[in-house]
């Protein structure tokens, strides 16, 4: 009762934000929503699933060079969007695959050299990708279910929209079935395996999942900021998604939405005394793994309230 | 020029890059090797060598000078920013391999953004120490360059020597081996740990004080040779130091001729797939002994 | 004479030079209760690992249900009915006693998951921690959990390795309450403790240093001399 209260609550503060908000509030606010997707994706597979990936720019890129570079090429951005969906799944799956194969620390490097490689690949092809730069979106075709997207109130819409949806079926997915036997992989894989769970296909579709998430922000991110580019497969774009799910809480459902919008308010509280986030970035981390390596959710559920999700 | 003098031009340039690779690789590998820990944030420490260089060559004029100066200088005080590194963030963690990794990845931001703020984002050039220009018959080649090879020869072979002569190698290889045993046999394991550390770090930054009259200092210059480090240290076989000096020796020459053949982004594409695919089928590395 | 449910052939297991099993023949036919005991480091742990497909044999085969598993991975022997409990306690520690459970129990159990839960929770006495943290409690509920975890699975053979190791003897009475009022399921069961090996064993086969020393029914194996040499001499039978 309590949880679905508290999920019902939060999202019915971001409607109300939607209205209540100045309207230069909504681009920042629309920006932690996407990125609060692209990091309960994460959160499905290092918080739940107790895979520690340093490579999930690598998803979050491909679906957004997807749905990009499909507009680029005429299509319109409904079928875009779902192109960048499937280039996320699909890249978490093959790098999945591979990197299955490996586990802990080894699992860490695997994945961030595949996103290094994803990387290199898209600046070894600026020409087509627009490389480091990146190209913008033409503004004609950033229209979604008749919206305007180049508009900030539809953009928080469509924002808030996507956000509300990966949340609900995140919960959702969390207390099925299948929720359960990727947390029994954190916990115990050996004992999984006795129990009659296979660790191979259970990750692999954990992380297939991940990559949806991950490939569904970063398509959304071009659609709705009208810019795509290389810039963003880099390992900072890697390191965000976990910074913000140890900030929030690993393994809690609104862990990742917390996260991502302490950070951006504490990058903005900074930013009078340093342009560059990482300082920031790099402290916090720090801190959070020294302090707090449960997070703020983590550890308020650990402190007595046992009933959050 | 022909094909002959092209490929020894090629093989120099590839020597230079495999010295002072070996160098940076050599540390990283240590660090892993007795701590089992891997340290992300060993390219700043490399960068803040050369950094370092650069800042103390300012106070000091005269170039050869300035440069025995740096020489000395900026290992010791990277060694002691690892040291202190060690016993403030990694000890604390419990040396769990996890954490580690993204605690050394918040200090490499904070590293980054330290020498951004200090030093700017210019590139910045250290003069060589010498001026001399090697006359072969078909191009005229850096006695510095030269110099590089065989300091970083010597620094490795001091290295090997430390390791498997001295009394401070044994307790370090002790350690490795299991460090509740050593610490039972009075060995003081913290201590070994925040000297290893710095260790590995100190070889970083004097990698990068030989490199820079070279290749000059910038803030985020660390992030190739962390990659390169990162690709020896793997192919050689994790926390194998024979293997990591193998490897080094291969990568860098291989790596200073296919640059000159190829374009580097090809190349680097293709070694890091090749750096994932051997922890996939052959995590013990090419050249390290079964685990 | 009951089916033969498992069969076992020639397995064999080295770890470096060192034969943990060495050429075991094991036969187990439905619903017995077969006792598999040994010295410390017989490899008794090694041979069961084979059984439930946490090894995989250097040789030999394993026939299941009239079928060769010897090549199927564990979780699949699971899912034919082959359960095992680990030696050393292995529960997931960090998940209430519910989860735990229902992680045994979620696949046969669809619609009615929570009143199976509570079910299995209440035939191991574990009813009152459903809402408990696994890893808070006590060393013997930790064991109880972990009997639980492998009867949920409601498998035709379980394989019970050490079960009493550990427990206190008012919950060994428990354990052997349990145990015979289980009906139809096959038991392989490893155990040091020779009062419950005799309590509830139908056969018992001997091992020692890798390789079976003796096989028979409880009288059989007391009146074995090499045995008796081996195993039960001296100390043990004064027990
Ligand atoms: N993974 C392993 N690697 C190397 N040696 C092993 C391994 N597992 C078991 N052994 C060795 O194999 C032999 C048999 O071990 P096993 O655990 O099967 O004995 P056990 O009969 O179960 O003993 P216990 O009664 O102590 O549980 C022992 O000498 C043990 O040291
Ligand atoms: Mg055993």
């Amino acid at each position: 009762m309590r949880p679905a209260l508290l999920h019902i609550g939060v999202l019915a503060a971001l409607v109300a934000a939607g209205f209540l908000l100045p309207a230069y509030q909504h681009g920042m606010l629309a920006r932690i929503l996407v990125m609060a997707v692209f990091a309960m994706g994460y959160n499905l597979a290092f918080g739940y699933t107790g895979l520690l990936s340093l490579g999930h720019a690598l998803h979050f890129c491909a679906g957004m060079m997807a749905t990009g570079l499909a507009m680029r090429h005429g299509l319109a951005a409904g079928p875009a969007l779902i192109l960048g969906l499937a280039a996320g799944t699909a890249t978490a799956m093959l790098t999945g695959l591979l990197a299955l194969r490996t586990a802990g620390v080894s699992f860490m490097i695997v994945t961030l050299m595949f996103a290094q490689a994803f990387h290199l690949t898209l600046l070894y092809y600026g020409g087509f990708t627009g490389g480091d730069e990146g190209f913008p979106l033409p503004s004609a075709a950033r229209r979604l279910f008749g919206l305007d997207l180049t508009q900030a109130g539809p953009r928080y819409a469509v924002a808030l929209a996507l956000f509300a949806a990966g949340l609900l079926a995140q919960w959702a997915l969390v207390r099925s079935r299948f929720g359960r036997s990727m947390i029994a992989m954190r916990e115990n894989e050996e004992r999984s395996r006795m129990l009659g769970y296979n660790p191979f296909t259970t990750k692999l579709a954990a992380l297939a999942l991940s990559g949806l998430y991950s490939g569904a922000a970063g398509a959304a991110y071009g659609l709705l900021f009208g810019y795509v580019g290389a810039s963003f497969g880099t390992s900072q774009y890697s390191i965000l998604p976990l910074l913000y799910v140890l900030l929030g809480g690993a393994g809690t459902t609104l862990g990742p939405l917390l996260g991502a919008g302490l950070m951006a308010w504490l990058i903005d509280a900074a930013s009078s005394l340093t342009d560059s986030p990482l300082a920031v970035i790099g402290i916090t981390l720090i801190v959070l793994v020294l302090f707090a390596p449960k997070g703020i959710l983590g550890t308020l559920r650990e402190k007595g309230l046992k009933w959050l999700p | 020029m022909g094909t002959g003098p092209l490929l020894l031009l090629a093989s120099l340039e590839g020597l230079v890059m495999a010295a002072v690779l070996a160098l940076a690789a050599v540390g990283l590998s240590l660090t892993f090797g007795v701590m089992r820990v891997v340290n992300v944030a060993h390219g700043e420490f490399y960068m803040l060598g050369a950094v370092l260089a650069w800042a103390v060559a300012q106070f000091v004029p005269s170039a050869p000078m300035g440069f025995v100066a740096a020489l000395i200088f900026a290992p010791l005080a990277v060694g002691a920013l690892a040291w202190l590194t060690d016993t403030a963030l990694l000890k604390r963690l419990n040396y769990n391999p996890e954490s580690t990794i993204v605690a050394t990845i918040g200090l490499s931001y904070l590293l980054q953004q330290g020498a951004l703020s200090f030093f700017g984002p210019d590139a910045r050039a250290v003069q060589a120490p010498f001026e001399l220009r090697l006359q072969f018959p078909w191009f005229g080649y850096s006695g510095y360059k030269l110099f590089v090879i065989a300091a970083a020869l010597a620094v490795l072979a001091a290295v090997w020597w430390i390791l498997s002569r001295s009394r401070a190698g044994l307790v370090m290889r002790a350690t490795q081996v299991d460090r509740n045993t050593a610490r039972a046999f009075g060995i003081n394991v913290d201590r070994v740990y925040a000297g290893t550390f710095a260790l590995g770090a100190g070889l970083a930054a004097l990698a990068a004080v030989l490199i820079v009259p070279i290749s000059q200092a910038h803030y985020l210059m660390g992030h190739d040779p962390l990659l390169l480090s990162f690709i020896v240290v793997i192919i050689g076989g994790l926390g194998s130091l024979r293997g990591t000096l193998i490897a080094a020796l291969i990568i860098g020459l291989s790596d200073g001729i296919l640059s000159m053949l190829y374009p580097p982004t090809l190349a680097k594409i293709l070694a890091t797939l090749v750096v994932a695919l051997v922890l996939v089928f052959r995590p013990q590395g090419l050249f390290g002994a079964k685990a | 004479m009951a089916a033969v449910i498992l069969e076992a052939r020639g397995l064999s297991r080295a770890f470096g030079g060192l034969r943990a099993v060495d050429g075991v023949d094991l036969t187990l036919t439905e619903g017995e209760i077969h006792a598999l005991i040994g010295p410390n480091g017989a490899g008794k742990t090694t041979l069961v690992s084979l059984l439930s497909g946490r090894l995989a044999p250097d040789q030999g085969t394993i026939r299941f249900a009239g079928e060769d598993i010897t090549r199927l991975p564990a979780q699949t022997r699971v899912l034919r009915g082959i359960a095992y409990t680990f030696q050393i306690t292995s529960i997931y520690a960090g998940l209430t006693v519910f989860d735990n459970l229902a992680l045994a129990l979620q696949r046969r159990h669809r619609r009615d998951l929570a009143d199976a839960v509570t079910q299995a929770a209440t035939r191991i006495g574990l009813a009152p921690y459903l809402q408990t943290e696994a890893g808070t409690l006590s060393y013997g509920h930790q064991r109880l959990l972990e009997i639980g975890m492998g009867l949920a699975l409601s498998p035709r053979l379980l394989i019970l390795d050490e079960p009493t190791q550990g427990l206190a003897n008012a919950e060994i009475e428990d354990f052997l309450t349990l145990i015979r009022g289980l009906t139809g399921t096959t038991i392989l069961l490893i155990e040091h403790n020779m009062e419950v090996v005799m309590a509830l064993a139908q056969r018992i086969t001997v091992l020692n240093m890798g390789r079976v020393l003796a096989s028979g029914t409880p009288d059989a194996i007391r009146a074995d001399r090499a045995v008796q040499d081996a195993y039960l001499g001296g100390g043990h039978a004064a027990d």
